[in-house]
């Protein structure tokens, strides 16, 4: 484990972003977001999530997957270079960390996602440990320890310092080439983490029940009569999806520059009406079937197919973000009694 | 300079014919630029189609992987891109990747076995795939039977191959029906699933179904009347896809993708998915 | 509010006892105090019925798909939801008939982001005691005046009247109008010059996710598909192909609720980045106010608003002013 007194942090930041692209939630206007850090800017450590989680550095909103060049009846493709910045996302918190393992699972198995594969092995990801969760985090439910999280390299704040430690080949490799840091003893950060244990005691979700909602509970669950009324109010946005560290649905789409015919993909979301409408109709016609497809997949058949892991980290930004209020939590508690039998 | 591979970066094909089988159904032959196939695939896999600009959808590959000259896909009109393949000539260039999906267990359960086809309308196109395989390898299968319907003659998909080349080949019967009566046709009336039960198959063999969703059930109903099993009725499925790898999200039901883990399926895993296709 | 809440139960209870109506639209109580969710109850889940200074929705866009269904249902409407109800009365996308309206008194509503700006997080309970805040957290008890965590909108209150209702649950306690100015901002913006306006909306657009939350919480957005879901239209998209259509999403939509915006604020409060939407159709509103003469949209459910309607007095299309340039 190494150090360096947070006075000086910026002094590392510019080691860093020396090196690498450095992006580390910032604040702009009000929003934390992950944003790209130059010389002067002032990161927002203290926030303890971004809008948009940092999924967005490795699965972006939108990008150029291929472009077309239309002649008479001929085709020309031209596919971009893989993308090759190398960088560091600093201050990934734990939730966040598990997200990225959730976004392995679908890109990374066959066939490879060979755009989201260069991001990941152009990526070095430090996470920071969690001081002051919140009442809309449940990641514990999940067995995501905050105070000991995940990455390449994880971090902590305590007594004026900042803390690292190395848990990847990468992050080792990283980590010896900031000549700024100096050597710490694990156990001074041992006040800090069981402070944040303390806390994860008193979180309000912190035992929110997941019996019986897993990846066998298809049968159970699907034909609910909760559906219709945990979606009623739904407004069909994507809010939810869009500042979930785990959902990776993407729609793929043409748009003519006049010169040539981009091919992109941008995020999608199965709250959208338009989501799986085909020429010859919709099989999931109103906004109950689509509610529910966003919690089955995330709560039964993503487990399914993942040895058990569900795709929520229990970051709770659904919870703080959703227009009217309705959330993943809402959904397993509802769903709780029926899972059971 | 080498293009970079990932499977969304499509290829070239080159359209060799245009073959109008109905009003409304066009064959296309499609060849890679350099001559040949543009990949090998298996009997029941798709391609992802498109025209830069207009969109790009999933097709079921029509032709027999025996065929490595070319690739045929049989396409109905029904939307944009349907729309624009319709009006495009000979010559045209599309884009082509794939293949996608799983395949009919050729290879494997289908081995051996005697083969029933049904198929109504468009729904020929994946399983004559299927046929012209399993006649290029005759020797490896036992009886065929082939039900097709259709609205009317001229919706009949196919018709000349049908006639000129299933109908003469050994050890294969084809029940051709179409919906209502029609001048210039002796054959017989009447919808595929009563046609099924009428002609009543034993169950000594396997059955490959595709058509339109409300044939497809009623057929698997006839076919349970029969005293079928559902392990031994297989059956294809289409949903709206954009990735064709399992990774886009659109075509999820249950714990399945159907582009990936489908669009084949055997009656009786259908029957695990929750009831949203 | 908890007076409020109790008296708007009991009336509930006794619309939905006499047969006038047989079911309410309301808010249903959330996990913690500020989550409530738009819910519809009858006589059995009744309980679940919340109302404080943290309903925020306005059920007016729900009354659409409400008004569609068999039977009346009873709508409690805060001031500001009135004027959403009463332009969609006037567009004819709610049947009045089948909407018993009860008006219900505000006192502004709290943003729980402004809430956690002010330090105040881990929140467990939120009790109200007249115009304070008293919050139980996981980091220990805090206090603020729900008079410095109002939501935008309520910055600029349109007062505590209802526009349409029929029946008002009595304010016991009312709280003086907070003054504010409306247009001060967007005053501003039209100061600044095409580049700094440029750059202002450009940082705040950037930020957009294209979720969609502003349009669909939108009462004035109630098309039965928009012209955004439209592959056809060529500006279809999810997400930004780039930032000129980032920027057009938000222009096109504050063009197309020109005239029939009631200011009612949804967008700003439901933007998961705190863009501030209700600029752009505030810009709108100030620029009718001064053409066209005063115009609040939904005072009323039957006149023509300035934008679809001809007089003598019309100022000239040259006349219209740009910013500064």
């Amino acid at each position: 484990m190494q150090k360096i007194a947070m006075d000086r942090i910026s002094q590392l930041f510019s080691a860093i972003a020396a090196e690498r692209a450095l992006y580390l939630p910032m604040k702009k206007k009000g929003a934390v977001n992950f944003g790209k850090w130059e010389e002067g800017a002032e990161a927002d450590l203290h926030a303890l999530h971004t809008v948009k989680s940092p999924k967005d550095l490795f699965f972006p909103q939108s990008e150029d997957l291929v472009s077309f060049k239309m002649r008479g009846k001929e085709i020309s493709v031209d596919a971009p270079d893989a993308p090759d910045e190398k960088f560091v996302v600093f201050g990934v918190r734990a939730c966040d960390a598990r997200g990225m393992d959730v976004l392995d699972r679908v890109f990374l198995s066959e066939p490879v996602d060979t755009y989201y594969q260069a991001r990941r092995e152009n990526g070095i990801v430090v996470t920071l440990s969690c001081s002051a969760p919140e009442e809309t985090c449940f990641c514990s439910v999940f067995g995501i320890d905050p105070a000991r999280p995940g990455g390449d390299v994880s971090a902590w704040i305590a007594d004026g310092s900042l803390y690292v430690k190395a848990l990847t080949e990468k992050g080792e490799a990283f980590l010896s080439g900031l000549s700024l840091l100096e050597a710490a003893d694990e156990a001074e950060i041992e006040p800090a983490v069981r402070e944040t244990k303390a806390v994860m005691e008193r979180l309000p979700l912190k035992d929110l029940d997941l019996t019986g909602i897993d990846g066998n509970a298809t049968e159970k669950l699907f034909g609910s009569e909760k559906w219709a009324e945990l979606s009623r109010a739904c407004l069909g946005c994507g809010t939810c999806t869009y500042v979930c560290p785990t959902c990776q649905c993407y729609d793929i789409r043409d748009f003519d520059t006049g010169k040539e015919i981009r091919r992109y993909r941008c995020w999608d979301s199965c709250m959208y009406s338009d989501f799986t409408r085909m020429a010859h109709g919709n099989p999931r016609k109103s906004q109950v079937e689509r509610f529910r497809q966003r919690f089955m997949h995330k709560l039964v058949y993503f487990p399914a197919n993942n040895d058990g892991m569900y795709s929520c980290v229990g970051c709770g930004r659904c919870v703080a973000k959703c227009p009217i209020s309705m959330n993943i939590v809402k959904v397993v508690k509802a769903l709780g009694s029926e899972a059971k039998e | 300079m080498g293009m970079r591979e990932d499977t969304l970066i499509p290829k070239i094909g080159v359209i060799t014919d245009i073959r109008k089988d109905t009003p409304d159904v066009k064959t296309f032959r499609a060849v890679s630029p350099e001559g040949g196939v543009v990949f090998k695939h298996m009997p029941g896999q798709c391609a992802m189609l498109s025209i830069p600009g207009v969109g790009e959808a999933m097709f079921s590959i029509t032709s027999s992987p025996t065929n490595t000259e070319f690739m045929e896909f049989s396409i109905k009109k029904c939307g944009c891109l349907t729309d624009w393949l319709h009006q495009m000539d000979v010559g045209q260039q599309i884009t082509i990747r794939g293949p996608y999906g799983n395949a009919f267990p050729v290879e494997t359960e289908l081995r051996g076995k005697d083969l029933l086809f049904i198929a109504g309308g468009i729904g020929l196109a994946p399983l004559r795939s299927v046929i012209n395989y399993v006649l290029h390898y005759r020797e490896n299968y036992g009886k065929i039977d082939i039900v097709y319907g259709s609205r009317s003659k001229e919706d009949l998909v196919d018709f000349n191959e049908i006639k000129n080349e299933w109908s003469n080949a050994e050890n294969v019967n084809v029940y051709l029906t179409i919906d209502r009566e029609q001048e210039n046709w002796d054959g017989h009336v009447g919808f595929v699933p009563n046609y099924v039960k009428e002609i009543g198959f034993s169950t000594d063999k396997t059955a490959l179904v595709c058509g339109p969703p409300i044939m497809i059930k009623f057929v698997l109903g006839a076919l349970g009347e029969l005293g079928f099993d559902k392990t031994q009725v297989y059956t294809t499925m289409e949903l709206r896809m954009k990735c064709g790898v399992g990774k886009c999200g659109r075509c999820n039901i249950g714990s399945k993708y159907v582009c990936k883990d489908g669009p084949v399926f055997r009656c009786d895993e259908l029957e695990e998915l929750p009831d949203e296709y | 509010m908890q007076a409020v809440e109790k008296a708007i139960k009991e009336k509930a209870r006794a619309l939905l006892a006499d047969g006038t109506v047989d079911r309410v639209l309301g808010w249903e109580k959330g996990e913690y105090c500020y989550d409530n969710t738009p819910a519809v109850f009858t006589a059995e889940n009744l309980d679940s019925l919340v109302y404080n200074s943290f309903c925020g929705a306005n059920l007016s866009k729900y009354l659409i798909a409400e008004s569609k269904k068999e039977g009346r249902v009873l709508a409690l409407l805060k001031p500001c939801d009135t004027y959403s109800f009463n332009q969609l009365i006037k567009e004819h996308r709610i049947d009045r008939e089948k909407v018993y309206v009860l008006g219900i008194p505000c006192h502004g509503i709290a943003d729980v982001e402004k809430l956690n700006a002010k330090g105040i997080k881990g929140i467990e309970r939120i009790t109200e005691d007249g115009g304070k805040l008293i919050v139980q957290t996981m980091y220990g008890e805090k206090e603020c005046e729900l008079n410095d965590v109002l939501l935008e909108r309520c910055m600029a209150c349109k007062g505590p009247e209802h526009m349409v209702s029929d029946d008002v649950t009595e304010d016991s306690a009312p709280v003086e109008l907070r003054k504010h100015d409306r247009f001060g901002m967007v005053e501003k913006l039209m100061q600044m010059t095409p580049d700094e306006r440029f750059e202002f909306w450009r940082s705040e657009l950037s930020r957009c996710i294209r979720c969609n939350a502003c349009r669909n919480a939108c009462p004035a957005c109630s098309c039965l598909k928009c012209v955004f879901d439209n592959d056809a239209s060529g500006v279809s998209s999810k997400a930004n192909v780039d930032t000129f259509e980032e920027n057009m999403f938000h222009i096109i939509r504050a063009f197309h609720v020109a005239g029939r915006c009631t200011d009612c604020g949804e967008c700003s409060r439901v933007c998961p980045q705190g863009i501030p939407l209700h600029l752009l159709n505030r810009k709108f509103i100030h620029d009718i106010n001064e053409n066209y003469g005063e115009y609040q949209a939904g005072a009323d459910d039957s006149s023509a608003w300035p934008l679809v309607d001809y007089t003598q007095d019309d100022v000239e299309p040259g006349a219209i002013k740009g910013g500064k340039n």
